[in-house]
């Protein structure tokens, strides 16, 4: 497995990645640490005529708490993410989702935004943008745009970003510090089964799924308990439109959005 | 800007275990291919190509990384470790290797460098892991031999040994 031929350009300033992305768009694709596009290049499921390399860009590496939000730049590698020593305490569903994110030896390449970028519907940070209401801050050579984790997200692997736009930046809210995250795989590190968020949200709590449908899902349920609580959750289980798969049946995963679901929204309102 | 042309090979060059290398590579030439078939160093060991079985570990400026995830063009000018740095000389293997001999932490050796490359690194950095530590390191690596538990172990006693706690020295005669 080798990539098929492309050009490659290490990227000295963000006006000339913008600059290529105008002119070479859906053709050119910006590497960061490379742990998903690099196996996609490698299968040849992705075959760009240039590679836009841009960790050596020091403006794009910093981390940044400003009125209440924390912006994670586009050259912030995950394992540095979760070494920030002010994680747990901004974001802690990140610092409890983040270790889930593959391996030390990936983390230790692989970029926040990149894994954003990527929108693999099992990946654990596409979850937690979706559940705290992350957003995707966009810029082509004319502007500069935030999408709401929502829209960002369209379908499998499938994003709002135009050809033309490099992801600059992710930024979430800081604060949520009522949360919960659990994760099944068959493996620590593989991709989730099922992966599930927890956040209080006012008198209730939001719960986000990974792993079944095509983008993370959240729903926003109102303090419930018992039967009506294993009603909701069975509701929304069934709304994920789960599939078999070779790793696991659509009821079996049905039943871990029940189960783990359950004990995360119990957890998140005790 | 300088763009390197898909069809040519371009000049690579970085420190290997502290030894300054330069070679050519097309611009889609991988570092395991770049190591193992320009340079000539196959003790990093080529498996999935997709980054899932650990095989190819290495580190990049002090950095775990992934050489088959790794354009040899990406890491021109920087500090490359692989498992060929690692015995103390040519006929004395370092404390983790001789532990892993001990402990017969190993059987084909096909995915060995890769871990040793991870346990190095993580051991520098963490030199007083749990069990519960290693068995979280090694997800990141296939082993379809041992079974893990010999590697373990290994990897306890070396720590062990770094720490100054342990000497088995002589237990490798």
């Amino acid at each position: 497995m080798k990539p098929a031929p492309f050009d490659f350009v290490r990227a000295e300033s963000v006006d000339e990645v913008l600059s290529i992305l105008a002119q070479e768009g859906g053709d050119a694709r910006v590497i960061a640490g490379g742990q998903s596009l690099m196996a996609m290049l490698n299968m040849r499921l992705a075959k760009p005529k240039v590679l836009i390399d841009i960790m050596r860009l020091k403006d794009l590496a910093s981390i940044e708490t400003k009125a209440g939000r924390v912006t994670v730049g586009a050259g912030v590698r995950q394992a540095a993410f979760l070494a920030w020593p002010q994680l747990s305490s901004s974001i802690p569903l990140i610092a409890k989702a983040l270790p889930w994110t593959g391996h030390v030896q990936t983390r230790s390449r692989g970029t926040v935004c990149g894994s954003i970028a990527h929108a693999d519907p099992s990946a654990e940070l596409p979850l937690t943008l979706m559940a705290l209401d992350g957003e995707v801050h966009l810029r082509n050579a004319r502007k500069r745009r935030r999408l709401a984790a929502k829209d960002f997200f369209v379908g499998m692997m499938a994003t709002g970003r135009a050809n033309d736009e490099l992801i600059e930046a992710v930024s979430f809210p800081a604060g949520n510090a009522r949360c919960a995250f659990r994760e099944v795989a068959r493996r620590h590190g593989d991709f989730a089964i099922v992966a599930c968020a927890a956040v209080a949200k006012g008198d209730g709590v939001r719960l986000a799924i990974g792993g079944v449908a095509d983008v993370p899902m959240v729903r926003d349920l109102p303090r419930l308990d018992g039967s009506a609580l294993d009603d909701a959750l069975n509701a929304f289980a069934y709304e994920l439109d789960a599939r078999d798969d070779v790793h696991a049946t659509a009821r079996y995963r049905r039943d871990l959005v029940r189960m783990i679901g359950r004990d995360l929204v119990q957890e998140v309102l005790s | 800007m300088k763009r390197l042309d898909k069809s040519s090979r371009h000049t690579v060059s970085f420190t290997l275990n502290g030894k300054a290398v330069r070679e050519e590579a097309e611009p889609r030439m991988l570092l395991t291919d770049f190591l193992r078939h320009r340079i000539g160093a196959t003790g990093t060991h080529v498996g999935c190509e997709h980054g899932v079985c650990g095989a190819c570990t290495v580190t990049v400026d002090g950095n775990l990384a992934r050489a088959c995830l790794t354009l040899a063009v990406q890491v021109d000018g920087c500090d490359i470790r692989t498992v060929e740095g690692l015995a103390i000389s040519n006929d004395r293997l370092g404390v983790l290797q001789a532990a892993f001999r001990r402990n017969h932490a190993l059987q084909c050796g096909f995915c060995t460098a890769g871990i040793l490359m991870s346990l190095d690194s993580y051991l520098r950095q963490n030199p007083t892991p749990t069990e519960h530590d290693i068995r979280d390191l090694l997800s990141g690596h296939l082993c379809r031999c041992t079974g893990y538990t010999p590697i373990v172990k290994a990897a306890l006693e070396a720590a062990e040994e770094l720490a100054g706690i342990k000497n088995s020295e002589k237990a490798d005669v």
